[in-house]
């Protein structure tokens, strides 16, 4: 039932009183602190084998979710935080590197 | 020193807007509001202004685009009537949740239908519980200087949430009345640099995001601090404006009421015929008064209460019909202001003016008599009553 001010997380149920005007979130970039992950009724599983790195997976996901290697600069996983397992970049893959599995974790 | 003139109320206030220089105007054109961004297009055509004009294609989208540019931390201003307020519905509850102090000059019209182009409270009314600060002039002195005072309680850190200054369409928006103007420095003075907290342009942040059961409680809880905060801010803006222009305004006018038996309780332009009509009773020793609303929102509850209990009978006047069997929104809650105070006059109401139907000095001269005759017979008689209908 708080406020964290620095990276503006505002608890569930926080008083009204401490709370911001309408809902607003004074920063950027602070829904990675949302870990959204648990929504997942299915979850993707990456094939590093069949992956060729077209990388057409990454601008498909909505939520950010496929990982790129900052060092490779290559396709290297799924976040499994943040992914909500909607399946678009399974459907996507056109190397089957990406399935759908059943059950929410990996 | 202001100037004298002759001006339309429309004409007024768009000369206000065009002296406030906001950021953005986005409007879409409805009778019998259209002459405001008319108006203010010319002054935009001339370069009179540094405001980014949008001539958006409907109301829903004029609401819309006023949301984002208040959002990005820019003053924003608008116009409607009518079916163009019904337009833009659904954003004005955003406009006032996402705390975005939107100006919207509300020329007050009926909303159809039947079809019909004339004043009534129906449009701005239907919105009374949208989370907006609403504030009604009588004349066209009272649309302009409203529009000055309404942006800084708009604005006010305290309060943060949108303005809509209402009057009467035609018979304000219209009729050509003499006004007094202020300079264009002394009102760029008075209103400032509109510097928000949170903006866009000028902080990394976000607006309107999606509000769960766990959160959407409080926010509205917050919305509602600064609706109440409005009441003060509306006094505190009045008393600053006044040093300035010597009109002297508060959350609504008491016209004799001090040693008052019976009264009127208005909205709008009605209220000068009302005052009118007042006096002559006056010259004829009946102690007549007029309450006149200003702000309808926040509703001045307790401090109407007060100032009403000690009269014997009071006409609450509807411009506009809630079509609920129960009475019009301003009797509904003046009487239910009453409720609490230790003493209760008769109170009716009167529905009147629907459509544009006129209401000359006659038909409110009746209704002082009409609340006459209750106190003579200590019977408050049917609450709810029809002026000036045919039946
Ligand atoms: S779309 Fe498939 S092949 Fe292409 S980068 Fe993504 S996982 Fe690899
Ligand atoms: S399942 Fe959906 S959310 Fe998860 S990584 Fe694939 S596209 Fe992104």
């Amino acid at each position: 039932m708080a406020v964290d001010k620095e990276k503006w997380i505002v608890d569930p149920l926080t008083p009204w009183q401490e709370t911001t005007p309408g809902g607003l979130i004074p920063t950027g970039g602070n829904a990675k602190y949302y870990i959204t992950g648990g929504w997942r009724a299915n979850h993707p599983v990456f094939d590093t084998e069949k992956c060729k790195d077209c990388r057409l997976c990454f601008p498909v996901c909505p939520d950010s979710s496929i990982l790129i290697d900052k060092e490779t600069n290559k396709m290297s996983g799924i976040d499994y935080e943040h992914c909500k397992g909607c399946g678009i970049c399974a459907n996507t893959c056109p190397f089957g590197a990406l399935t759908m599995e059943e059950g929410g974790q990996p | 020193m202001g100037k004298r003139d002759k001006l339309s109320g429309n004409e007024a206030v768009a000369i206000a807007m065009r002296q406030i220089n906001p950021g953005v105007v986005a409007a879409f054109p409805i009778t019998p509001s259209t002459e405001v961004p008319q108006y203010f297009a010319s002054f935009v055509n001339d370069g009179l202004v540094d405001t980014e004009f949008i001539p958006v294609e409907s109301e829903h989208s004029a609401m819309s685009a006023s949301i984002a540019a208040s959002a990005a931390g820019v003053r924003t201003m608008t116009a409607t009537s009518s079916n163009g307020l019904s337009y833009m519905y659904e954003m004005l509850y955003i406009a006032s949740m996402s705390r975005t102090p939107v100006i919207l000059n509300c020329v007050n019209r009926t909303v159809s239908g039947p079809l019909n182009i004339h004043c009534d409270h129906g449009d701005s009314m239907g919105a009374r519980d949208s989370g907006w600060i609403q504030v009604y002039s009588e004349t066209n002195q009272e649309a302009y200087d409203n529009l000055i005072i309404g942006t800084k309680v708009a604005e006010d850190p305290s309060v943060m949430l949108p303005f809509m200054n209402c009057y009467d369409g035609f018979i304000t928006s219209h009729s050509v009345e003499n006004i007094e103007l202020i300079d264009d420095s002394d009102v760029k003075k008075f209103v400032g640099e509109y510097e928000p907290a949170h903006a866009l342009l000028k902080n990394t942040c976000a607006f309107g995001p999606f509000d769960s059961q766990l959160y959407y409680y409080e926010h509205k809880r917050h919305q509602a601090e600064g609706m109440k905060n409005a009441k003060a801010a509306i006094i505190k803006y009045s008393k600053e404006f006044e040093k300035i222009t010597g009109r002297k305004y508060n959350l609504f006018e008491e016209y004799k009421l001090d040693d008052a038996e019976i009264a009127l309780v208005i909205i709008g332009s009605s209220a000068g015929t009302a005052k009118f009509v007042a006096n002559r009773l006056r010259d004829k020793g009946i102690k007549a008064g007029v309450l006149k609303i200003r702000a309808f929102r926040p509703f001045p509850f307790d401090e109407i209460g007060a100032v009403l209990k000690n009269l014997k009978a009071i006409a609450v006047m509807d411009k506009c019909t809630s079509l609920n069997d129960a009475g019009g929104p301003l009797f509904l809650e003046v009487r239910s202001a009453l409720f609490d105070q230790p003493l209760h006059p008769h109170t009716v109401n009167y529905l009147y003016g629907l459509g544009g139907r006129d209401v000359k000095a006659g038909d409110l001269e009746s209704v002082y008599m009409d609340l006459i005759k209750i106190i003579e017979t200590g019977e408050t008689g049917n609450v709810h009553r029809y002026l000036g209908l045919v039946e």
